[in-house]
């Protein structure tokens, strides 16, 4: 395996983003937006041939599709998923999910509904909860924010808990909050995970040329340095050459401004 | 037996407060015709329920809603619906914010006569804190575990916008996902259904395809002609979703008097009217259906 000497910061992340689905074995692995998209399938072609994947609508491939307009390429169907096997998938907990809230908490609550104070009337109006209640009970989920900062990675709750956490005060009595499963977080900064002491946020991995200081600054709850803290991996030449040919339009470099280099400049 | 029906015959069953279902899923296979003659009537106070799209921020955006139970509501290339994020600024509709899987389970208990459905969704998440009406139940099993009790969501009517119909009430759909739409018909009281195509027995002309009915046609009351009725939303095979006029319709949410002026241009007279104002029928079959 050959590291690469150029690569941009959305291909690292979708190589990090792969590696969150090493060893999930046989489940229904969903990306949603292109990064974590590219990310399932570059995981289902390398470290996960195990995962299954969808078309985007309702039928089971084996082989990625590709983003974005197709050409002469015509998805093959091994299976057939409409939403209610979905459900009945996600509910099997069989699934692993890459999702992008738009707030996270030091409890690992993520929140795509609404912001402000007043959910009946918000001062923005998302998505509202979709599957996330549902998802983020059932099966594990993984995490791809594209602007770390303390915007996104709040101080205190969340303004809607969508995606449930470790905040005992969210859970009945007689409930399991212990069965939630969290994946990895992958920012524009670093990698992280919630499987700290008592849950507690660690960083597993930054990324090339930054520092845990400044992701701490840019994060609105402790951090600590998860134990073998490392830089998170450069992609190899075989890995891009896989996103390429999953991304032919170079749908990628619209995610992140100005598309930055995988390594930032000291 | 004959159930064919007009728009118009069908809007003339609806009453103000009634709590109407609409099938299909964001901007996809919706009963888009139905909605435009609830848009000409002086019908008020409805409480919606829907995997919601353009039909409900159009209900919205005229001022015809009181309730909204949904999962989510969006165009799918605009991920919020653009009346719908509207009236949930100005706080003018009263909401019931699901996740997507309870609005599932609730439709299915109605559909099943249950009062409620005993889930873990929703637990740990604010979907119960604002809904305070849903309340937990401890399973009577020795596990003890503490459950969501989804009430069931029960429907006044149903409307679902289907491939084909036969004049007894069969329905078939050429999509490749059914999506909740027999959850619908089941949870409702009555169910109009619009089609692309009708013809007197489903069975005579189209038996190799009955693995895709979508529901028993004991549920439906009523079968409106309607080709093109799904537009501006998809309805395979026929047509995809007409993201250009979705786009304007859009546009319309950010200006003054928007909607007044998208329901002149557009939804006024009746749907020939409609389909000659949006280009014409060549042009809706031309649209492309989506891939991702």
């Amino acid at each position: 395996m050959t590291t690469a000497n150029e690569f941009t910061l959305a291909e690292l992340i979708i190589v990090a983003g792969a590696e969150a689905f090493r060893n999930d074995g046989e489940v229904l692995a969903t990306g949603i937006g292109p990064l974590p998209r590219l990310a399932v399938g570059l995981a289902k072609l390398t470290c996960a041939p195990g995962l299954m994947m969808t078309d985007g609508e309702a039928y089971l491939v084996e082989d990625p599709i590709p983003l974005g307009a197709r050409g002469d390429f015509k998805p093959k169907f091994s299976g057939w998923m409409p939403y209610h096997r979905v459900f009945d998938s996600v509910w099997s907990g069989r699934r692993h999910a890459m999702v992008t809230p738009v707030q996270m908490d030091r409890y690992g609550q993520g929140n795509i509904s609404a912001l402000g104070d007043d959910f009946n009337k918000p001062k923005v109006a998302m998505l509202g909860v979709r599957g996330f209640p549902g998802n983020s009970l059932c099966h594990k989920n993984s995490m791809f924010l594209p602007n770390h900062s303390k915007r996104t990675f709040v101080e205190g709750e969340v303004d809607v808990v969508a995606s449930v956490g470790f905040n005992a005060k969210n859970w009945p009595e007689g409930t399991k909050p212990d069965d939630v499963k969290l994946g990895r977080v992958i920012t524009d900064l670093c990698v992280f995970d919630y499987n700290g002491p008592d849950h507690a946020p660690q960083v597993l991995s930054l990324h090339p040329g930054v520092t845990f200081e400044q992701v701490q600054e840019a994060t609105g709850f402790p951090l600590l340095r998860a134990e073998g803290m490392t830089t998170t991996d450069a992609p190899t030449e075989a890995q891009l050459a896989i996103i390429a040919k999953l991304d032919p339009h170079n749908i990628r470099a619209t995610v992140l401004k100005g598309n930055p280099p995988g390594i930032r400049a000291a | 037996m004959n159930k064919e029906m007009d728009l118009k015959s069908v809007v003339a069953q609806l009453r103000d407060g009634m709590t109407i279902g609409f099938g299909g899923w964001g901007p996809r296979r919706k009963p888009m015709a139905i909605v435009r003659e609830i848009l000409r009537s002086d019908l008020k106070d409805l409480t919606l329920v829907a995997y919601g799209g353009p039909e409900i921020g159009m209900l919205c955006a005229s001022g015809k809603v009181k309730k909204l139970i949904y999962g989510f509501v969006s165009l799918d290339a605009m991920p919020i619906e653009p009346y719908f994020r509207k009236a949930r600024e100005a706080g003018s509709v009263e909401v019931s914010e699901l996740d997507e899987g309870l609005l599932l389970l609730g439709l299915q208990a109605a559909g099943h006569n249950l009062p409620f459905a005993a889930t873990r969704v929703g637990i740990g998440s604010d979907v119960l804190k604002y809904n305070p009406h849903f309340k937990t139940i401890k399973s009577p099993y020795d596990d003890g575990e503490t459950l969501l009790a989804m009430p069931a969501i029960k429907l006044d009517v149903a409307l679902i916008h289907t491939s084909r119909a036969d004049r007894l009430g069969n329905t078939q759909t050429d999509g490749p996902d059914p999506f909740f739409d027999a959850l619908f018909a089941r949870a409702a009281d009555k169910v109009f259904v619009t089609t692309e195509v009708l013809v007197d027995r489903i069975d005579a002309e189209y038996s190799d395809k009955a693995k895709q009915q979508l529901f028993e046609r004991c549920f439906v009351s009523g079968v409106v002609k309607a080709p093109l009725g799904a537009h501006p939303t998809a309805s395979h095979e026929a047509y995809g979703w007409d993201m250009g006029h979705l786009k304007a319709y859009a546009a319309s949410a950010g200006e003054e008097g928007g909607w007044q002026r998208y329901f002149d241009e557009y939804v006024k007279g009746d749907e020939a009217s409609y389909i000659a104002s949006v280009g014409g029928e060549a042009k809706i079959r031309a649209l492309p259906l989506p891939i991702f």
